[in-house]
């Protein structure tokens, strides 16, 4: 089977585009209202604890406090190092994940639909989440979250602009 | 050329009959229950034969309100008694159009006809009960309204590509594949199940709530079993063992039985046949049905085989399409064939089975590794455990475990393989039962490259593909196939807009030829 040659890959990662940098801040946000609850429990064990005087005071809700702090501090930096996208002429990369890292290929020619969504959270620092929706069972939605109002809203007219175009 | 109609009056009588059938059971346990004191049969037949009067006025009022109206472009639907509902398909929306006949509509010559339209499940749109006639007469037509819409489009581009159906050949079509009884009866030993047994647990339970006998209490079957096993105790060690032989061979007995009386009910006279526009699926003893698939819509086929079927050379073909099947995901189109017959199916879909040409890929021995090194420390923690805390030589058991789990890593990376040629891609995996799975490249929708931690440490990958009704998975792809394997399949995708996805299988060379010419203008039309 003569296969045809295949293109070299635009897959380096170092063309990955970053998101914008107000991401990471609305994610230690998010990570930091995630952990009240858990900061909450370790107070209230700590006022529990020290009634029976069995530990220091300030021992668990310290070391709760210190690990809640570092997390906010590196987890929602390091994710959003770790996510980066690709605008091509015909179709978008997106890249995610930490741990679990997904390398996401969509074809504009395959976009079933388009969103651009904004929580409260993303309203308040300015950036907006581009959602592509394709045909298949699998990636039915890939979302890239992060990227500026302006540019989620310029990149959905220039996919728009390339279904358009295709189907005329 | 709209014309509204209604149901098959019939119907009612089904709606009737099961308003009877749920009035039955209440009013046996007021008889029971002693409600109403002595007269607690009377207050029973007046609540049943309220129960069933108001069924039957709701039957009724029911079939009055619900019409439907084939226009155009659409059919439409309009149903509800209180609150009404609206709802209109355009022709060349439907994917399929099925005909299920369960038993006692059947008997009553009636038909629930059923437009899919691939929003998935509950969403589609259905008709219950027409007569068997005028349901025939529904799919006729949506077939020739589809047609209408193609021909229009073949005359507005003079393409020649796309002679006029033969639509006299259409009802008969030819048949590709039949379940003879006798092949039915070894598929049905085969299917050997055991599922009778959690239906009598269920039917036990049931007697449990309506008689009070109490099944679930251990003390009277304890004495029992002490009964038997004092009188089992009393045989010879001869007598024992045919008992335990007796005793498998009933169970293996009731399993192929369950199995046969299963696969009967399911796949009595099952025939597919292909007709000009698509594939055709009738099956069922008692539920008839009677299903259409279009060819185009097919994206992908799936072999799959059984553990011990698979050491006969028995084989199941299904097509993944948006249209969903009763419970299924897939269309199964050949429940149990040999690969021989298999491959007229194939195909006539438009698919290219694989063949000697074919470059299989094997996953990465990486991935193989680390599979079988996982498998085994779970096993040879559970050895330590055993070492330290259980008798004697009992270690051994999850130590044995260990070294078959290494096994049979090893030997399922055999059948993990996948391959691409120019316009298929291929994936088959699983060892005791081997699947496979073929798409085509062009009817795929994403890819993905996924890797968890270990795999990222050893460099290979998951590769997802976006398949339209199903789900395409290659796993252990070393990362550089990985990558290979998504340029390429990208480079199919992109070059095909989704619009133009649907043009039948069997004249890709024209439609290519032609939106070369004219910029894919007829191709458009052609693609429903």
């Amino acid at each position: 089977m003569n296969q045809p040659p295949v293109p070299p890959l635009p897959d380096a990662d170092d063309e990955l585009t970053r998101v914008h940098p107000n991401y990471a801040h609305a994610l230690r946000v998010q990570t930091a209202l995630s952990s009240l609850p858990v900061l909450v429990a370790a107070a209230v064990s700590e006022v529990a604890l020290r009634k029976l005087g069995l530990v220091p005071p300030g021992l668990v809700a310290g070391v709760v406090l210190l690990i809640v702090i570092a997390l906010v501090i590196r987890i929602p930096q390091s994710r959003f190092n770790a996510r980066g996208y690709q605008m091509g002429s015909d179709r978008l990369r997106v890249v995610r994940g930490l741990m679990f890292r997904s390398d996401t290929v969509v074809p504009f020619g395959r976009v079933q639909h388009i969103d651009v969504a904004q929580g409260p959270l993303e309203r308040f620092f300015g950036i907006a989440t581009l959602t592509l929706h394709t045909a298949g069972n699998h990636n039915a939605s890939v979302s890239l979250p992060g990227l500026g109002e302006e540019l989620a809203r310029a990149m959905r007219e220039d996919i728009r602009a390339h279904i358009r175009r295709e189907t005329l | 050329m709209s014309d509204t109609r209604r149901a098959a009056p019939l119907g009612i009588v089904i709606g009737a009959l099961g308003a009877v059938r749920s009035a039955v059971l209440p009013a046996i346990a007021i008889a029971f229950s002693g409600v109403g004191g002595g007269g607690g049969f009377l207050v029973a037949l007046g609540v049943g034969v309220a129960a069933v009067a108001i069924g039957v006025a709701i039957s009724y009022i029911g079939w009055r309100r619900l019409t439907y109206t084939i226009s155009e472009a659409d059919i439409r639907v309009e149903s509800g008694i209180l609150s009404r509902a609206a709802r209109s398909v355009p022709f060349e929306r439907i994917q399929d159009v099925s005909l299920e006949a369960k038993l006692l509509p059947r008997l009553l010559g009636l038909v629930a006809v059923k437009f899919e339209t691939g929003a998935g499940g509950a969403d589609d749109l259905a008709l219950a009960y027409l007569t068997a006639a005028e349901g025939e007469r529904l799919r006729q037509l949506v077939r020739e309204r589809r047609e209408d819409e193609a021909e229009l489009a073949a005359a507005a581009s003079a393409d020649p590509a796309a002679p006029a159906p033969a639509r006299a050949a259409d009802d008969a079509g030819e048949v590709l594949f039949a379940l003879a009884p006798g092949r039915l009866l070894t598929f049905g030993l085969f299917e050997f199940s055991l599922a009778v047994f959690a239906v009598l647990g269920g039917a036990l339970q049931y007697l449990d709530n309506v008689t009070g006998i109490d099944v679930w209490n251990v003390d009277p079957w304890y004495r029992w079993l002490k009964q038997q096993g004092s009188t089992v105790a009393t045989l010879s060690p001869y007598a024992q063992a045919l008992g335990a032989v007796a005793g498998l061979a009933g169970l293996l007995v009731v399993g192929s039985v369950t199995g046969v009386v299963r696969t009967a009910l399911r796949d009595w006279g099952f025939t597919l046949t292909r007709s000009a526009r698509g594939f055709r699926r009738q099956r069922g003893l008692l539920t008839r049905t009677d299903v259409v698939m279009p060819a185009h819509r097919v994206q992908g086929l799936v072999i799959g085989t059984g553990m011990v079927r698979y050491r006969f050379g028995w084989h199941s073909l299904s097509f993944v399409s948006l249209a969903q099947d009763e419970k299924e995901q897939s269309h199964v189109v050949a429940p149990f064939a040999t690969m021989t017959e298999i491959a007229p199916i194939v195909a006539a879909s438009g698919f290219r089975l694989p063949g000697d040409t074919t470059q299989w890929q094997r996953a990465s021995t990486r991935h193989r590794n680390d599979l079988a090194a996982r498998d085994a420390a779970i096993f040879v923690a559970a050895t330590i455990v055993a070492a330290i805390v259980a008798p004697p030589g009992l270690f051994l058991i999850p130590l044995g475990l260990a070294v078959l789990a290494v096994g049979a890593n090893l030997y399922a990376w055999e059948f993990r393989r996948h391959a691409i040629d120019d316009a298929q891609i291929y994936a088959s995996q699983g060892f005791l039962s081997p699947r496979q799975e073929i798409a085509t490249r062009l009817k795929l929708h994403s890819v993905e490259i996924a890797q968890g931690p270990v795999a990222r440490f050893r460099g290979y990958a998951t590769v997802h593909l976006g398949l339209a009704g199903g789900s395409f998975a290659m796993r252990g792809v070393p990362l550089a196939e990985a990558l290979r394997l998504r340029a390429q399949v990208l480079e199919t995708i992109t070059a095909t807009d989704y619009s133009r996805l649907d043009a039948p299988p069997h004249s890709p060379p024209v439609a290519q030829a032609l939106s070369a010419a004219q910029s894919g203008f007829s191709e458009n039309f052609l693609a429903t």
